[in-house]
């Protein structure tokens, strides 16, 4: 089927269209770009949650009991599940589906499980994509669940409006592990199986930890839930909402939208500059005589460079 | 990048031995595939609406309890209704000789029975992706 | 084990021994691998002397069968008082069906009988749910109330059996069947003998039949123990099992280990429920797997019942010796059955069997030899009784209590499975107990670690399975297996739909509200349950009733 048929129908709603323009956007194929280009304009709609915290804090629990909570009153959900790639394989076991079997067969909700395919943990431009394919498929809320190590906390506030940041007691010195980026990241908090010893406690430092960090005009609620008794979600929800309708009301969502906008274009800018540049240069075999050059000193590294880009501008006439 | 061959893991009914489908979803993400895991107790409903979803290129089911001949051809009609007609539908199990005649006719494309070795699979999954 | 003069004598001997005579034959015949290892994949050594056991002091180590801690065996004579219990698990189709072949069993000498339950009624829906299509009375019989039940015991005397139910989940409400029965037979309830599986964690970690949360899970356990103390006195209340932990691909440590972790946990359950240790423990049974190595079967078997001991005593200050009595019933490994030359499984099913008689076993299933292809035919199930009957009678291995004992291999082996399985339990500790380790989905991802090694070293020839890797040959597909008549289905609804015009619904339904009532309370749900039987309430009406109070486990998946 013609790309242009996919997204006509699943404009119109149809799950398998929007699951096969997932698969192409994802897979760096030649139609990636056309149909992202033509998908645009109707992206931008969604209210984008980013779910992240510690492997074993329950996050997918938790994600099944957030959409749930959504859809009550006839919203549509995307859940983009990502979990890790192995790097000796390329291979990968996406288990975060169990915990949503059941909404699998809900009308109104949308699971796709994604590796990160070489991403060390973070989340790839193909993630940004098939989100892109979500939004533009009318889902209101999309959900994004991370790995929860490596790169993706950083990431993930560069996609999502929302980041719900997952802690659970028990877990030894995870909040001192993350601590370092946490405060720039949590817009709200939420303590998992709270009904566990020590939950308190965990809610406390964390507590302590905002209270370190003033600089903000609104400070980051800390939740108590119980994912698997769906104690606290109501709760959760309603934060998850008001935080969206603060940044709207703030101005806050088109400055965060903006930037995002800003960083994913020079991000593409970059790669594509790379390309073109690396392309250029190996198509001679230029770099390696370069790489030479450089280590007989005849060189230096930024001489090179120079005159890369400056070759570049000759091949992109040339283009 | 070469795009990973996504399989569909699943365990259909309400035989809860895992053993075998664990180990097979190792064994086919060390062969440089993307598993779909979904757990026990899955409904040929769902099934279904996980495979159309994650766009798999293969949908494998394995079942110890002898209710294959029911469900594995459901899964199967199922996926036709939705117009899903190029995944690669492989089953395994306690699974009799004498059922797999049928099973095929149904629209399984393979069914693999205790014994057969890992790579087997692996390699008959390799050559007959469908897309 | 020897004094210290000997030993320092023995080791000089050794030593020379291994440059001499040893280093001699192996430069000019090599071993034929590197290393040797068990079927759990620990290593074995070349020779065992007295040096392997010196740390083994008799008394406290191994001491009479009889007494504490029971690494020789649960009671003095052993085989030679009375074989262990024959008992052959099975159960198919419909009640009527299920009933025939009990009879047959018990015409053939076997001694206990073992139902086999279909899925559904394992996960407490009624044939008519639509969970249950394909699946009625497939891998066991199909009970969905106490019409079914009172089929399947016809004609058989439930003073004179007893009967062992694998049944989790609903086992309170399979007892109460089995309670009522008996009454209309005439039987009170103190005198029935057998035992409920009973394992809910076991489920979650391995078996995958589970239906509620880990905390109503526990209580509806203790609810059990604490009923039968009092009303069913000679019933074993939970038979904590190990054997699907091996099935799932543990190493023989990790099933002795997680088991007897699980143990812990119940046993902590009922101490908190404030039952007194040595009302319960009594009565709580065990059930492991025997599988292919012989001697590091008979090693784990050994090594559990001193452990168990010692944790009872040691841990839970027990004061009655038969709560540190480790008593269990064994079943060959079904997962070592091939399809391939099924004919083969016959001398697998054997030498497993072997091993769990060496190891003092209580009860024992043979599997039998085409049940990696399908439910064993009559013919399957008698030649592997009849293995049993060899073993008794023929082997002369019954003839004194653990022979074993006092080899090097096994006293060491014993000893290295003990420790190990204590590294498992202590470790489970740390995590917050069993209930948490399992829910964190450690103990399911140490199995399925092992599992995935175990395979790894079939495909790669490390490890030879006859039939399967080596030694293979064209077969043709076997014949007259045994087949479930769809049939089935359509029959066990058609019974449900009799039943529920036949019963006094309005008294279904108060039974069944009391029954929630109680289930949102804290009382013993045992009565309860009873009662709600006895109006012939449905097992799935049973089931939906605790299921709205109390809702669903959910699976956790670590790969």
């Amino acid at each position: 089927m013609p790309y242009s048929q996919l997204i006509e129908k699943m404009l119109e709603g149809d799950k398998r269209a929007c699951a096969r323009l997932i698969t192409a956007v994802e897979n760096d194929s030649d139609e990636a770009e056309r149909i992202m280009g033509d998908i645009y304009r109707y992206t931008g709609n969604a209210h984008i949650i980013g779910i992240t915290g510690p492997p074993g804090a329950g996050k997918s629990t938790l994600t099944d009991k957030i959409v749930k909570e959504l859809i009550r009153e006839g919203k549509k959900a995307g859940v983009i599940a990502v979990d890790p790639t192995s790097p000796y394989s390329g291979g990968s076991i996406l288990g975060d589906r169990i915990r949503m079997q059941d909404l699998a067969l809900n009308p109104n909700v949308f699971i796709r499980s994604m590796g990160t395919r070489g991403y060390l943990g973070g989340l790839s431009k193909h993630t940004k994509n098939a989100l892109k394919v979500l939004d533009a498929g009318g889902y209101d809320y999309i959900i994004i669940e991370t790995v929860g190590v490596g790169q993706s906390e950083v990431d993930i506030v560069k996609i999502a409006d929302t980041v719900l940041m997952v802690m659970v007691p028990g877990l030894g010195d995870d909040i001192q592990s993350i601590k370092a980026g946490i405060m720039e990241i949590g817009d709200i908090f939420a303590i998992n199986k709270s009904d566990l010893p020590g939950a308190d406690r965990t809610a406390l430092e964390v507590n302590m930890m905002l209270d370190l960090n003033p600089d903000t005009d609104r400070r980051p609620p800390v939740l108590m839930v119980t994912a698997v008794k769906n104690e606290g979600i109501v709760e959760l929800v309603n934060q998850i909402k008001e935080h969206f309708i603060y940044l709207k009301e703030s101005g806050r969502f088109e400055v965060r939208r903006k930037n995002n906008l800003k960083m994913e274009l020079v991000e593409l800018v970059e790669e594509e500059l790379r390309k073109i540049v690396i392309s250029h240069a190996e198509d001679e075999n230029k770099l390696n005589d370069e790489v030479i050059e450089i280590y007989n000193k005849n060189k230096n590294v930024y001489e090179v460079r120079d005159e890369l880009i400056r070759g570049m501008g000759t091949h992109l006439h040339r283009g | 990048m070469k795009r990973p061959i996504r399989v569909l893991i699943a365990k259909p009914g309400l035989d809860g031995h895992d053993r075998g489908a664990k180990v097979i979803a190792r064994a086919l993400r060390d062969a440089g595939m993307e598993v779909i895991y979904t757990g026990l107790r899955q409904t040929p409903e769902q099934i279904v609406a996980a495979a159309v979803q994650e766009d798999v290129d293969v949908v494998g089911m394995s079942l110890l309890s002898g209710a294959h001949n029911y469900l594995f051809p459901k899964v199967v009609e199922l996926l036709k209704e939705q117009g899903v007609d190029d995944v690669l539908i492989v089953g395994g199990g306690i699974i009799p000789d004498e059922d797999i005649p049928g099973l095929k006719e149904a629209g399984v494309d393979e069914i693999f029975t205790p014994g057969t070795p890992i790579a087997k699979m692996v390699d008959y999954i390799k050559n007959n992706v469908k897309r | 084990m020897f004094d210290k003069e000997k030993l320092s004598h023995l080791k000089e001997a050794r030593q020379r021994w291994e440059v001499g005579v040893l280093a001699k034959t192996l430069s000019k015949a090599p071993e034929s691998k590197a290393e040797f290892k068990t079927v759990s994949g620990s290593v074995v050594k070349r020779l065992y002397t007295p040096e392997d056991i010196e740390d083994i002091d008799y008394e406290r180590d191994l001491g009479y069968p009889g007494q504490y801690p029971f690494t020789r065996g649960y009671q003095p004579t052993m085989y030679r008082g009375r074989p262990w219990t024959m008992r052959m698990y099975a159960g198919f189709a419909t009640a009527e069906e299920s009933n025939e072949r009990y009879k047959y069993l018990v015409s053939q000498g076997s001694t206990g009988l073992s139902v086999a339950f279909d899925l559904p009624t394992q996960i407490g829906y009624d044939s008519d749910h639509p969970l249950a299509q394909g699946e009625v009375g497939k891998v066991g019989v199909a009970i969905d109330s106490l019409r079914d039940m009172e089929i399947l015991f016809d004609g058989i005397p439930l003073d004179k059996v007893s009967t062992s139910m694998t049944i989790n989940a609903p086992a309170a409400v399979l007892l109460a069947m089995y309670i009522a029965v008996a009454e209309k037979q005439g039987v009170s309830p103190d005198k029935l003998r057998g035992t409920i599986q009973n394992d809910i964690l076991k489920e979650y970690i391995a078996r995958g039949t589970y239906i509620f949360p880990t905390e109503p899970s526990m209580r509806l356990i203790t609810d059990i123990f604490d009923y039968c103390s009092k009303h069913v006195p000679n019933w074993n209340t939970i038979s904590i099992s190990g054997y699907h932990i091996r099935e799932a691909g543990s190493t023989a440590a990790q099933e002795v280990g997680f088991t007897l972790a699980d143990g812990i946990a119940y046993v902590e359950a009922a101490i908190k429920a404030g039952l007194d240790v040595d009302t319960f423990a009594p009565r709580l049974s065990f059930f492991f797997n025997s599988h292919n190595d012989l001697f590091e079967e008979v090693a784990k078997f050994r090594a559990a019942r001193r452990l168990w001991a010692r944790i009872m005593k040691d841990r839970f200050k027990a004061k009655n010796e038969k709560s540190m009595m480790l008593k269990f019933h064994t079943q060959t490994a079904g997962c070592t059955l091939t399809a391939q030359q099924p004919d083969n499984n016959i001398i697998r099913v054997a030498m497993q069997a072997l091993a769990a008689v060496l190891g003092g076993t209580q009860s024992l299933h043979t599997n039998s030899r085409d049940e990696a292809l399908a439910l064993p035919t009559t013919d399957s199930v008698t030649i592997a009784l009849r293995t049993q009957q060899i073993i008794a009678n023929e082997t002369g291995v019954t003839n004194t209590v653990d022979p074993l004992a006092g080899s090097y291999y096994i006293e060491a082996k014993t000893k290295e499975i003990e420790d190990k399985a204590m590294e498992y339990i202590n470790k489970i500790d740390e995590l917050g107990g069993a209930a948490r380790a399992i829910d964190l989905g450690y103990i399911q991802k140490e199995i399925s670690d092992s599992a995935y090694k175990y395979q790894m070293e079939i495909e790669s020839l490390e490890r030879i399975v006859v039939g399967v890797n080596k030694y293979q040959v064209e077969e043709e597909a076997p014949k007259g297996l045994l087949k479930v008549d769809p049939i089935v289905a359509e029959m066990q609804k058609q019974k449900i739909n009799e039943v529920k015009a036949k019963r006094n619904n309005l008294a279904v339904e108060e039974r069944l509200s009391l029954l929630k009532k109680a289930c949102e309370g804290t009382e013993n749900l045992m009565p309860y349950i009873l009662n709600a039987v006895k109006e012939y309430a449905t097992l799935g009406e049973i089931c939906g009733v605790m299921r709205e109070v109390f809702g669903e486990y959910e699976q956790a998946v670590l790969i």
